[in-house]
């Protein structure tokens, strides 16, 4: 009665296989390794020499040279010719390039051939920064108002349409007009125009107007758009940075996660990511005259405003703008030639060239400003409340005579330092974020608390498991053997599931593992216990084992799925860690049932399941 | 090898009221401690920051507050961390400075003190999301159990199932009593502890409430309350022993692994013990207390008889 047919035999043999060949590659441990990928050209076997060689000059011997598709890996030994190599790399290569630190797995090439990997190491195991980012929908949607206020101006003067004036009142455009004819005559042209919006009419004295007013889906449009540009900006900034492996994800409606492994100058991945600043290129209007008398009397010549300048003073710009960060395509800082200063070299796409030499051909000897913009959002106490306070600083950084008629390429300068312009020339490459956005969470954890923190996961794991089988042993004996080789395969079957579905193992995570070791045993528990019962009833051996497995089963399988149920919900409301820990508990949950019902039970098959009559088994008394 | 007696009777409904009176004392005691002292609520749910910084060499702690007041962080909480080579600085969530600046000043400074400081580790939350946090939480909570209530009541029956889910609360009120008495700091790793115990709680009550089915179903003269007393007794052997072995592997978390998981593990030995002593003590006997009859169980098998018994 106590053997299992050949087939489950087998089944339970191939399972065994399969989680030991998805499990090992976490035996081989990782590489310091740098990670190098051209950002626009193909990888080439020149790339490879110059790599090789600028590492020979340098006295460093790496490991392994891999190419991996558009990539190329660089092995080494320690962490300290690592750091060497990205640097002599990054010099040599230049910004064509990007040079990222990695850990590369050191899995052997027939198991990667079967797609086995080690398992994802969460940021507490393997050190890094995780960020949780508030984008300011608020703001983007005022942006959004403001630009269609602008746009209905030309739009209405282009179709010949008069009106008195456009702008907004709450979240309301206000399109104002002499008379109801004028009106009525711009009504149909802006509703075609502009289907986002809903319009409304209202008489007020003499004037009309019209009421704009954006549908909700045009606002849910644009919450969309601001939070979708807002993580490929992210993106964009993230691999300038040099990361490997980061993680960008939206996350609710207005959020997002971005992970940034083995960063360690938190200081500057912040600065870099949560920068808005971007440029604007405005025509200068009068002299330093009627800048000084519009500062005084604040009052500014129509179509103009006043803004501030980095070294002092105000300056009157035109309201119009010539060009935007958004139309340049590439931007690299160097140093100026005539006078030695930093600056910023741009390169315009095709829209804002042809914009730029049309501008600058009507307005030779005339001065441009560039004007640099940035959003600042903070959380403020307020009598006790916390509210967001935002900020925009806007300040001319140079002002300089159009000489010739530019076009798609040329420089700005005015910059405080170098590294003002290469932070500068970072973000005009990345492009803008559409709406500002906020850090609202950080978790930063150093390189060496990450390994702190795994080797002491491991350690207390292993602790854990010879405690909980020496405990088995001496209480069940024979018995107590066959609950830990299912122990051991649970152990096993949960770290390979973890390797197949690279789910993020977090310290939390092996927290779960080793709860689950101490847990599972409990099925096995629970059928010893009731095969001892069994022998007590006087029932014979072979009888009671088979009895005390039926038995328990439907035990274990309520006591399981109410477990399972709590691991779920947990996941489902958990974030990061926590979500770890519900992962492995889950994984660990179901593979405990097939472990100890089943191998558990092949093993005590192959002991005392081939001859018909036992006289006694070891399970340590009953 | 053994522990309990291979036949054990003790007569745990005879003297429930000793049961009951434990049980009182605990409950009261852990709500008399959360109404007066609370939780003592971790970075992760009431927001600020959080930097940790280590030394190859002891840091005086004097020198580093004196440096964070000099940049006028007067409100950091400044403390030794593991040994005297390690520093933790605390701040509540500021205000006018953002964020991003406010951990790099406190870095700079501990290096102002020891230039061979390395950074360790950095928190911070803002105050919407530690809100959010605590609601969603308080939420998981809600839902594991009336997730549980569901099940057993639908797999068991409804009695047995709020004598469950009042055994899984008693647990849950005695761990957060514990770490609120003790002010153990509650993070985000406790609170994942705490519904953990939630599920180790209501497996260890399954099993006897399985036992408690089927003993109802084979002893039809015995009274509920011998019924009860045996199936409590069937299962001691196993409820110990499991209780062993998890306490095993949680102790040895506790002791070796690591900072992190401290309060995690501190709150399952906690729950664990209390598991333990819910599902022999507290959640049979509730059952009882709202009236379990024998009939309550038996509703699917007199179906079947009565389907037998018609042409």
């Amino acid at each position: 009665m106590n053997r299992y047919p050949l087939w489950k035999n087998l089944l339970i043999v191939v399972a065994l296989l399969l989680a030991t060949v998805y499990a090992l590659p976490n035996l081989y441990g990782e590489d310091p390794a740098v990670q190098i990928s051209p950002r626009s050209v193909q990888l080439s076997d020149a790339d490879l020499q110059r790599v090789d060689a600028a590492l020979k000059a340098g006295n460093l011997t790496p490991k392994r040279i891999e190419r991996q598709g558009e990539q190329l890996l660089v092995r080494f030994d320690s962490t300290e010719s690592q750091l060497k190599a990205a640097d002599l790399v990054r010099k040599e290569l230049g910004r064509g390039y990007v040079v990222a630190l990695n850990l590369a797995p050191n899995t052997p090439a027939w198991l990667s051939a079967l797609g086995a990997k080690p398992m994802y190491l969460g940021l507490d195991l393997r050190g890094g920064v995780h960020f949780l980012m508030e984008v300011d929908m608020d703001a983007a949607l005022k942006q959004l108002r403001e630009r269609t206020v602008e746009d209905m101006r030309g739009f209405l003067r282009g179709e010949k349409l008069r009106y008195l004036t456009v702008g907004l009142e709450g979240e309301d455009l206000l399109v104002r007009f002499a008379d109801e004819a004028e009106r009525d005559a711009a009504q149909k042209a802006i509703g075609r125009q502009y289907p986002d919006l809903d319009l409304l009419l209202r008489e007020e004295g003499k004037d009309s107007f019209i009421i704009g007013r954006f549908t909700e889906k045009a606002v849910l449009a644009e919450r969309k758009a601001a939070l979708d540009q807002n993580i490929t900006t992210l993106r964009n900034r993230v691999n300038e940075l040099g990361v490997a492996e980061p993680v960008i994800q939206q996350q609710g409606d207005a959020r997002i996660v971005v992970q940034l492994p083995g960063v360690q100058d938190t200081a500057r991945a912040k600065e870099i990511l949560g920068a808005t600043a971007t440029l604007e290129f405005r025509l200068v209007e009068g002299s330093p005259v009627d800048w000084d008398e519009a500062a005084k009397s604040g009052r500014t010549p129509v179509g103009s405003r006043l803004y501030p300048q980095r070294d002092g003073g105000s300056v009157l710009l035109k309201r119009q703008v010539i060009i935007t960060g958004d139309q340049i395509v590439d931007a690299a800082s160097g140093i100026e030639q005539q006078s030695g200063s930093s600056a910023v070299f741009v390169n315009l796409d095709g829209k804002g060239a042809r914009r730029m030499s049309e501008v600058t051909a009507q307005s030779i000897g005339k001065p441009m400003a560039v004007v640099f913009i940035e959003n600042k959002v903070e959380t403020v106490e307020e009598n006790g409340q916390m509210v967001k306070k935002k900020s925009v600083i806007e300040e001319v950084i140079n002002i300089a005579t159009i000489r010739d008629q530019l076009s798609n390429r040329f420089q700005i300068s005015g910059l405080d330092n170098g590294n003002e312009a290469r932070d500068l020339a970072l973000l005009l490459r990345a492009g803008a974020l559409r709406a500002p956005i906020e850090i609202v969470e950080e978790r930063t954890i150093g390189p060496s608390l990450g390994a702190d923190n795994i080797s002491a996961g491991v350690k207390a794991a292993v602790v854990g498991f010879i405690a909980v089988a020496l405990f088995m042993i001496l209480y069940y004996s024979l018995f107590g053997v066959v609950a830990n080789v299912a122990l051991f395969v649970n152990l096993v079957l949960i770290v390979a599931v973890l390797s197949l579905l690279q789910a993020t193992l977090t310290l939390p995570g092996i927290a779960g593992i080793v709860l689950t070791l101490g847990m599972a045993v409990d099925a096995n528990v629970l059928i010893n216990e009731r095969i001892r019962e069994e022998l007590r009833n006087g029932n014979t051996p072979q009888a009671a084992i088979h009895a005390g497995y039926e038995r328990a089963l439907a035990t274990i399988l309520d006591a399981n799925l109410t477990t399972l149920l709590a691991a779920l919900v947990l996941f489902a409301f958990g974030t990061g860690p926590v979500k770890g820990f519900a992962v492995t508990l889950s994984i660990g949950i179901l593979a405990s049932m097939f472990t100890a019902v089943i191998v558990s039970r092949a093993v005590v098959n192959q002991i005392y399941g081939r001859r018909a009559r036992i006289k006694s088994i070891a399970i340590g008394g009953y | 090898m053994k522990f309990v007696p291979s036949k054990t009777n003790f007569d745990f409904f005879g003297r429930r009221h000793i049961g009951y009176a434990v049980t009182i004392f605990f409950v009261l005691a852990s709500i008399f401690s959360l109404a007066t002292k609370g939780l003592n609520f971790g970075l992760d749910f009431t927001g600020g920051m959080l930097i940790e910084a280590a030394s190859s060499q002891p840091v005086e702690l004097d020198k580093v507050r004196g440096a964070l007041r000099e940049k006028g962080l007067d409100d950091a909480v400044v403390q030794h961390f593991g040994s005297s080579s390690e520093v933790l600085v605390r701040m509540p969530p500021r205000e006018g400075v953002k964020q991003a600046e406010l951990s790099g000043q406190v870095l700079a400074a501990i290096k102002g003190v020891d230039a061979g400081v390395e950074m360790r580790r950095v928190e911070f939350v803002g105050p919407a999301v530690g809100q959010e946090l605590v609601e969603a939480g308080a939420l998981a909570i809600a839902f594991v159990l009336l997730g549980i209530l569901v099940y057993v009541g639908l797999r068991f029956e409804f009695k047995l199932a709020f004598g469950a889910i009042q055994a899984m609360a008693h647990d849950v009120l005695v761990v957060l009593g514990f770490l609120s008495f003790f002010q153990v700091e509650f993070d985000l790793a406790v609170l994942a502890a705490v519904l953990a115990v939630m599920g180790y709680s209501i497996n260890d009550t399954i099993v006897v409430f399985d036992r408690i089915r089927e003993n109802f179903l084979k002893m039809r003269k015995a009274s509920p309350i011998d019924v009860m007393n045996l199936s409590i007794n069937d299962t001691l052997s196993r409820t110990t022993m499991t209780s062993l072995t998890t306490l095993f592997t949680v102790v040895v978390l506790f002791y070796m692994g690591g900072d992190a998981v401290h309060g995690f593990a501190y709150a399952m030995i906690i729950g664990i013990l209390s598991g333990t002593y819910s599902s022999i003590f507290v959640a049979a006997a509730l059952a009882l207390a709202m009236g379990l009859k024998r009939s309550d169980l038996m509703k699917p098998e007199k179906a079947e008889a009565e389907a037998d018994q018609s042409p």
